[in-house]
C-alpha cells in the first residue's frame, strides 16, 4: 500500500483517535500538553502511550491470527507464564539477557502449541485457545509459587519503567514492534499469504499456500508478543503477578483490532490500524480517569464501542445499507452458489 | 397433471437461469430431469420448492395456481425435496430427525414413546428395520437419504423431488433407494428425479425432460429414448455441424509424465495415463463421473492412495498441491468461486499468489515485479478490469477465469491441469480461453482439459480420455476424435455396476 | 450406544474415579458433610452452567455471565438497601432483567448476523460497567430474609447440610434436563448446533430459537446472581470474574462439544461437580497449591477437546465406510 493508501485505510481510526483526544481535552483541557521532566517526556499522550503498551503489543499478534479467520484468547495467560518465566529467572540470579531469552522462548512454546491444536488437530480456534486461557494463569502461579515473585534487578524494571531518549521503553516496545512485524509481514510475503488463507482458505491451499505452517507461525507471533507484554507488565511492576498480569487483555487486544477495521471474519489486516485502536481504548481509560468520571464509565463505553463496531462490521446490515450501490454486485454473488459454511470441528 | 410448471423464468443478473421453461409431472410417475452444470435444474428445482422467486411463469399443483414462498411452505404445499447432502442433523436420532417440530407432547413435553411410535409409522413400508433411538449420523448415506425421504413424503405427500440423491450411494443402496421410490410411485406420489447417473435414470424414470442452457430441450416417454440420443440431447450437439479436429497439426513431444495405478479410494479407480510434452489431453465424461477426481488425485487436492506419477528423472512426490506445483503441475479448478480466486484480494495478487506461494514468504516478488506481471497478463489475456488493484470479486465469472490462467501461466508449468475452463463465462471470453489453450501448447506446455463441451474437446485435443462411474474407460486419439465417438463412449452400456471397493 | 453419549459416560466416570481415589487417601472426603458442601460451594457455578449448556449446545457462547451475576448481586443489594421492596419481588425483577437482557443478546446475535462471542463481549462490558455504576464497593446484604435462605437446609445423616441452594441447583439442573431433552425447544437447540443451514431447512425457527436461548441463559445467570448474593449476603461489582470461564470449561468437561450439537446437562452437572471435588482434594491435601486446580482443569479441558474431535473423526470415517 503506498502512502495516501494507508492513510486512506486508517482515516477511520485516525479520526475517531481525534475525536477521543478532543473530547477528553474538553473535559481536561490540559490533556494534551507533553513537558520535559529531567531527561523524559511527561503528560497525558505519554502516559497513554506507555499504558497502552501491553494491549498494542497483543494487538500485533492479534491482527496477524484475527486475520486467518482465527483468535487467541490465551494472551493473556502467556503474558503471565513469561512474566513469571523471567522473574524466576532473574531470582534465580540469571542474567537479564537470559531471563528475557526464557520469557521470549516461553512465549513461543506457548505460540507453538495454539498453532499445533489449530493447524494440525484442525481445532476450532476459540476452543484450541481456550485451553492455554484457563489453565495457563495455573502454570504462571506455578513458576511463581502462588507468590508475587517480587524483584529489584534495575535493568528489568528498566523495561516496564525505563525511558530512551524521553520516551519510555514500552511506548518504544510496541513501536518498535510494530514496525518489526509491520515490515517482516508487508515486506516478506507473509502479508499476502495471511491475508489469502483468511479470505478463502481452500483456494490458497490448491495454489500452493502452505497454511500449516503459515498458521504456526501466526500463532507464535501471537505468543512473542504476549511475551513482550508480559515481560514490560513484569518489568513496571517489578514483580510478576500470575493472578493479575494480563487478565482479560486478551478481549482489549480483540477490541483493538476489530476497532482497526480488521474483520473478525478473516482478510485483510493492518497492523497500524490495530495501534491505533489500542491507542484509542487507553485514551478512553485515562480520558475517563483523569476528566474526573468514574473509572466505571469505561466499561459502558468500551460495550458501546463494540455494538458499534458490531453494526459497521455486520453482514446483514452491511447489505442492507450497500444494498442500493451494491446491488449489482450482491445479485451476482446470489445467482451462484453460496459461499460455503465451515463445518464446526473440522 | 399433478405438477405444471408454465412458462417458468428466472434470471440473475447477466444472465437467464430459466426461460420459458414447462415441466409437467404426473401423479405415479417418475419423471427425470437431466442436464449438465448451468442447465437450469436446480434453478427450475428451487423455484419449484419455492427457495428462488421466479421471475415469470406459474405453478399449478393439482390444477390450483400455487406460489410457493420457502422450502417450508412448499412442503405444506405437499412439495416435498431430499437433496444429496444437508438433508437432516446427523446429531439428532432418527426419530427426532423424522418428528422435528411435530413431536407428540403430553404435558408439554415430548412424549419420547409417541414419538417413536409416530416415527416408526411414519418409516413403516420403507423396508428399514432400525433403531429410531439412535443418532442419524450412525447410519448410511442411503439409509439417512430413505429417512429423509419418508419426512418429505410425511410432510408433503404429493410430489416428491429427489435432487441426486444416489451420488454418494453405492449399487446395492442404489437398489434400495429405488423400491423405496418405486413403492412411493405406486402410492401416487409424483416424483421428480435429478441424476447424472445415466443407467439410474433409464432404469427407473417414465419420462425424461431435458434441460439445456436454460431452456426445455425434450420431454419424452424414457422407453423410446436411447442413451445416445439422450447424451445428445444433454450436450447439445446438434447432428449436422460436426466440429473439425486439428488433426495432426501437432507433433507429439517426448513423454513428459507417466501415471500408473494412480487412484483414491472412493473417488476415482486406479488409472495409468501418460502425458507427452505440448500436447493436449481431454478428458471427457458425464458430471460425477470421475473427471475432476482425476484431477485432484493428479495434483494432490486428494491425496492418492494407491500409484506413482513419474517422469524421466524418476517419481514425483504429488501428495500435497504445494508439492505438485513443486513438480510443475498447475490446476485451474471447476468451482472458481470456491476453489479459485481470492475473491477480497487484488487482481494483481491473485495473478502472483502461486508464484509467490512456491517462492516461499521470506522471498517476496518486488511489488514492481507483481505489477508488472500483473499488467502484462492483464493485457495479454485481454483481462477485462479497472486495474490490477481491483478485488477479483468484482470480476465477471469469464475474468476471474483469466486470472486464474495468468496466475499459473506466471509459473510456467510443465503440466496444466484446466477444469471446466469455459463454463459459465461469455461466448467472447470463452473463444480467448480456447486461444489460449493453443498458444500455451504451442510453447510446449501440456494440458489436461476437463469439459463438458463436446466441441471444445474435439477442437483442442490430442487425446481425449473417457470417464464413466470412476473409471477410465476409453482413450480416442488423432481422427478418431468425434463428438459422436465420445458420446458413444460415454454412453456405451454399462458392464455390470459393481458396488464401490 | 450412541457414540454421541460416550463423552457423558467419560465425565461419570472420571468424576467417579476421582471420588475413589480421593476417598482412598482421606477416606473423611465420602461423607454427606463434603457432599453437601460441594453442592452448595457451586451451586451459583452449576446453575449458570446449565444456562451455559443450552447456549454452547446451539453452537453459541455467552461471555456476559460472569458480570450478569456480579450485576444481580448489586442489584439486588442496592434494591433492598434503597427501598423497602421484599427479596422476592427484587428476585423478580431481577430475573425479568436479566432474562431481557439476554434476549436482546440473542436478538442481536441473530438480527447482525454476528458471533456470539463479540456480541456477549459487549454484554460482559455492559453488564459489570453497570454494575460498577451502582455501586463500587460490596454493599452488605442483611434482610431478614436472607438469613432465612442461607438457614434452609436439610440435615442430612451424618452432619451434612443440603442447603436451600444447592437444591435450587439441582433443581435447575433437572429444569435445564427437561427444556433441553424434553421439549421442542431443546430439539430445536441441537438442531441449530447440528447446522443452522440445514436446521433452518427443516422449518427450525432459528431467530426465535436463538433469543430464547440467549433469555434462558440470561435468566439462569441471574438466578446464579441470587444464589450467589445469598452465599455472600453481599452485593459487589468486582465478584465472579470470570464465572463464565469456569462455567465453560464445566461444560466442555461435562461432556457437551463445544462447537456445539452435542452434549446432555446432566453432564454438566458432573463437570461442575468434578471441578469442585478438585478443590475439595486440594483443600483436604492442605499442602498442594490452589493453581493445580487450573492446571487440572486446562488438561480435562484438552482431554475432553481432543476426544471430541477423534469421535467426530471417527463417525466421519465410519459413515465414509
Amino acid at each position: 500500500m503506498n502512502g495516501t493508501g494507508l492513510l486512506r485505510r486508517v482515516a477511520p481510526q485516525l479520526l475517531t483517535l481525534a475525536a477521543v483526544l478532543a473530547l477528553v481535552t474538553v473535559f481536561f483541557p490540559s490533556f494534551l500538553s507533553v513537558g520535559l521532566s529531567g531527561d523524559r517526556l511527561v503528560g497525558s499522550p505519554i502516559d497513554v502511550l506507555k499504558r497502552g503498551a501491553p494491549v498494542a503489543l497483543l494487538a500485533i499478534g492479534m491482527t496477524l491470527v484475527i486475520a486467518t479467520r482465527g483468535i487467541d484468547l490465551s494472551v493473556g495467560a502467556i503474558m503471565a507464564i513469561c512474566g513469571a518465566s523471567a522473574a524466576f529467572a532473574v531470582d534465580q540470579g540469571w542474567s537479564l539477557g537470559v531471563a528475557v531469552l526464557l520469557a521470549l522462548g516461553a512465549g513461543l512454546l506457548c505460540g507453538l502449541w495454539n498453532g499445533f491444536l489449530v493447524a494440525v488437530l484442525g481445532i476450532q480456534p476459540i476452543v484450541a485457545t481456550l485451553i492455554l486461557m484457563v489453565a495457563g494463569r495455573g502454570i504462571a502461579q506455578l513458576i511463581t509459587e502462588g507468590q508475587i515473585l517480587t524483584f529489584s534487578d534495575a535493568g528489568f524494571a528498566f523495561l516496564g519503567s525505563g525511558a530512551v531518549l524521553g520516551l519510555p521503553v514500552p511506548a518504544w516496545a510496541w513501536i518498535l514492534a510494530g514496525i518489526v512485524v509491520g515490515l517482516v509481514v508487508r515486506r516478506t510475503a507473509l502479508g499476502l499469504l495471511i491475508e489469502s488463507v483468511g479470505v478463502n482458505l481452500r483456494a490458497s491451499r490448491l495454489a500452493g499456500v502452505n497454511s500449516t505452517v503459515l498458521l504456526l507461525t501466526v500463532y507464535m507471533i501471537s505468543g512473542l508478543c504476549a511475551a513482550l507484554a508480559g515481560l514490560i507488565v513484569t518489568g513496571d511492576i517489578r514483580g510478576a503477578d500470575a493472578n493479575n498480569a494480563g487478565l482479560w487483555l486478551e478481549l482489549d487486544a480483540i477490541l483493538a483490532v476489530a476497532i482497526g477495521g480488521t474483520s473478525l471474519l478473516g482478510g485483510r489486516f493492518s497492523i497500524l490500524a490495530s495501534l491505533i485502536g489500542a491507542m484509542i481504548i487507553q485514551s478512553i481509560n485515562t480520558g475517563i480517569l483523569l476528566a474526573g468520571f468514574p473509572p466505571e464509565f469505561n466499561l459502558v463505553i468500551k460495550a458501546i464501542l463494540v455494538l458499534l463496531i458490531l453494526m459497521l462490521q455486520s453482514p446483514r446490515l452491511g447489505d442492507v445499507a450497500a444494498g442500493l450501490l451494491a446491488r449489482r454486485r450482491r445479485a451476482d454473488e446470489t445467482g451462484a452458489a453460496p459461499r460455503p459454511v465451515q463445518e464446526a470441528g473440522r | 397433471m399433478l405438477l405444471h410448471a408454465r412458462g417458468l423464468t428466472k434470471r440473475f443478473p447477466g444472465t437467464v437461469a430459466l426461460d420459458n421453461v414447462e415441466f409437467g409431472l404426473a401423479a405415479g410417475e417418475v419423471h427425470a430431469l437431466l442436464g449438465e452444470n448451468g442447465a437450469g435444474k436446480s434453478t427450475l428445482i428451487k423455484c419449484l420448492t419455492g427457495a428462488y422467486r421466479r421471475d415469470g411463469g406459474e405453478i399449478l399443483l393439482d390444477g390450483r395456481a400455487v406460489d410457493p414462498q420457502s422450502t417450508a411452505h412448499a412442503q405444506e404445499l405437499g412439495i416435498g425435496t431430499v437433496y444429496q447432502e444437508v438433508n437432516l442433523l446427523p446429531n439428532l436420532t432418527v426419530a427426532e430427525n423424522l418428528t422435528l417440530g411435530r413431536q407428540p407432547r403430553r404435558l408439554g413435553l415430548v412424549s419420547r414413546r409417541a414419538m417413536r411410535s409416530l416415527a416408526r409409522e411414519m418409516l413403516d413400508g420403507y423396508g428399514l428395520s432400525i433403531d429410531v433411538d439412535r443418532d442419524l449420523g450412525a447410519y448410511s448415506v442411503a439409509v439417512q437419504q430413505i429417512i429423509a425421504i419418508a419426512r418429505a413424503v410425511h410432510l408433503s405427500g404429493k410430489v416428491l423431488i429427489l435432487d441426486e440423491p444416489t451420488a454418494s450411494l453405492d449399487a446395492r443402496e442404489v437398489a434400495l433407494l429405488f423400491d423405496v421410490v418405486r413403492g412411493l410411485r405406486e402410492r401416487g406420489l409424483g416424483i421428480v428425479f435429478v441424476s447424472h447417473f445415466l443407467d439410474q435414470v433409464f432404469a427407473i424414470s417414465d419420462r425424461i425432460t431435458v434441460l439445456r442452457n436454460g431452456r426445455h430441450v425434450a420431454t419424452t416417454e424414457a422407453a423410446s429414448l436411447d442413451r445416445v440420443r439422450l447424451i445428445n440431447l444433454m450436450l447439445g450437439r446438434e447432428l449436422a455441424e460436426e466440429t473439425s479436429h486439428n488433426h495432426g497439426r501437432r507433433e507429439a513431444g517426448a513423454e513428459l509424465l507417466r501415471a500408473e495405478g494412480l487412484g483414491r479410494r472412493g473417488r476415482i479407480t486406479p488409472f495409468d495415463l501418460t502425458i507427452r510434452s505440448g500436447e493436449v489431453i481431454g478428458m471427457a465424461g458425464l458430471l460425477g463421473s470421475g473427471r475432476t477426481e482425476t484431477a485432484e488425485v493428479l495434483f494432490g487436492a486428494t491425496a492418492p492412495d494407491s500409484g506413482t506419477v513419474r517422469d524421466a528423472k524418476g517419481p514425483l512426490d504429488l501428495s500435497t498441491p504445494a508439492r505438485a506445483i513443486a513438480a510443475g503441475f498447475g490446476f485451474a479448478p471447476e468451482d472458481r468461486k470456491t476453489d479459485g480466486i481470492i475473491g477480497d484480494l487484488t487482481v494483481r495478487e491473485n495473478i502472483a499468489l502461486a508464484l509467490q506461494a512456491h517462492r516461499g514468504w521470506a522471498r517476496p516478488i518486488p511489488r514492481a515485479e507483481q505489477r508488472r506481471m500483473a499488467d502484462e497478463y492483464i493485457r495479454r489475456l485481454d483481462i477485462r478490469t479497472p486495474g490490477a488493484e481491483k478485488p477479483v470479486g468484482l470480476l465477471s465469472g469469464g475474468n476471474q477465469q483469466k486470472v486464474i490462467l495468468a496466475r499459473w501461466l506466471a509459473m510456467n508449468p510443465r503440466f496444466l491441469i484446466l477444469d471446466e475452463p469455459t463454463r459459465g463465462i461469455d461466448v467472447g471470453a470463452h473463444a480467448e480461453v480456447l486461444r489460449l489453450i493453443n498458444e500455451m501448447v504451442s510453447s510446449g506446455m501440456s494440458l489436461l482439459v476437463i469439459s463438458s463441451e463436446l466441441e471444445e474437446l474435439v477442437a483442442v485435443s490430442d487425446r481425449v480420455i473417457v470417464v464413466r462411474d470412476r473409471r477410465h474407460v476409453a482413450e480416442l486419439a488423432g481422427q478418431a476424435i468425434t463428438t459422436e465417438a465420445i458420446v458413444n463412449a460415454i454412453a456405451a452400456p454399462e458392464a455390470k455396476q459393481e458396488a464401490r471397493a | 450406544m450412541n457414540l454421541r453419549r460416550l463423552p457423558l459416560y467419560v465425565t461419570i466416570a472420571i468424576f467417579v474415579l476421582a471420588f475413589l481415589l480421593c476417598w482412598l487417601q482421606f477416606p473423611r472426603i465420602l461423607s454427606t458433610r463434603v457432599v453437601g458442601n460441594l453442592l452448595t460451594d457451586n451451586a451459583y457455578l452449576g446453575i449458570a452452567a446449565v444456562g451455559m449448556t443450552l447456549v454452547i449446545l446451539s453452537g453459541g457462547i455467552d461471555l456476559s455471565v460472569g458480570s450478569v451475576i456480579a450485576f444481580s448481586g448489586v442489584f439486588i443489594a442496592v434494591l433492598l438497601r434503597d427501598t423497602g421492596m421484599h427479596p422476592l419481588a427484587a428476585f423478580a425483577l431481577l430475573l425479568m432483567v436479566t432474562t431481557a437482557f439476554g434476549a436482546a443478546q440473542g436478538a442481536l446475535i441473530h438480527g447482525l448476523a454476528m458471533p456470539a462471542f463479540i456480541v456477549t463481549l459487549a454484554g460482559m462490558f455492559l453488564a459489570r460497567g453497570i454494575a460498577y455504576l451502582l455501586t463500587l464497593d460490596s454493599i452488605p446484604i442483611d434482610h431478614p430474609f436472607f438469613e432465612t435462605l442461607q438457614r434452609a437446609y436439610w440435615l442430612m445423616p451424618g452432619k451434612g447440610r443440603f442447603t436451600l441452594l444447592g437444591a435450587v441447583m439441582l433443581l435447575a439442573v433437572a429444569g435445564g434436563m427437561l427444556l433441553a431433552h424434553r421439549t421442542r425447544f431443546g430439539t430445536n437447540v441441537f438442531a441449530l448446533g447440528g447446522g443452522e443451514a440445514t436446521a433452518r431447512m427443516m422449518g427450525v425457527p432459528i431467530g426465535q430459537t436463538t433469543v430464547l436461548i440467549y433469555a434462558f441463559s440470561g435468566f439462569m445467570a441471574g438466578l446464579a446472581g441470587i444464589v450467589f448474593a445469598v452465599y455472600t449476603a453481599a452485593g459487589y461489582p468486582l465478584a465472579t470474574v470470570g464465572v463464565e470461564l469456569n462455567a465453560i470449561a464445566a461444560v466442555v468437561i461435562g461432556g457437551t462439544l463445544l462447537s456445539g450439537g452435542s452434549g446432555t446437562v446432566l453432564g454438566t452437572l458432573f463437570g461442575v461437580l468434578t471441578m469442585g471435588l478438585i478443590q475439595t482434594y486440594i483443600v483436604f491435601d492442605g499442602t498442594l497449591s490452589s493453581w493445580w486446580t487450573k492446571i487440572v482443569i486446562g488438561l480435562l479441558l484438552f482431554l475432553f477437546i481432543v476426544l471430541q474431535k477423534g469421535l467426530l473423526t471417527i463417525g466421519a470415517a465410519r459413515r465414509a465406510a
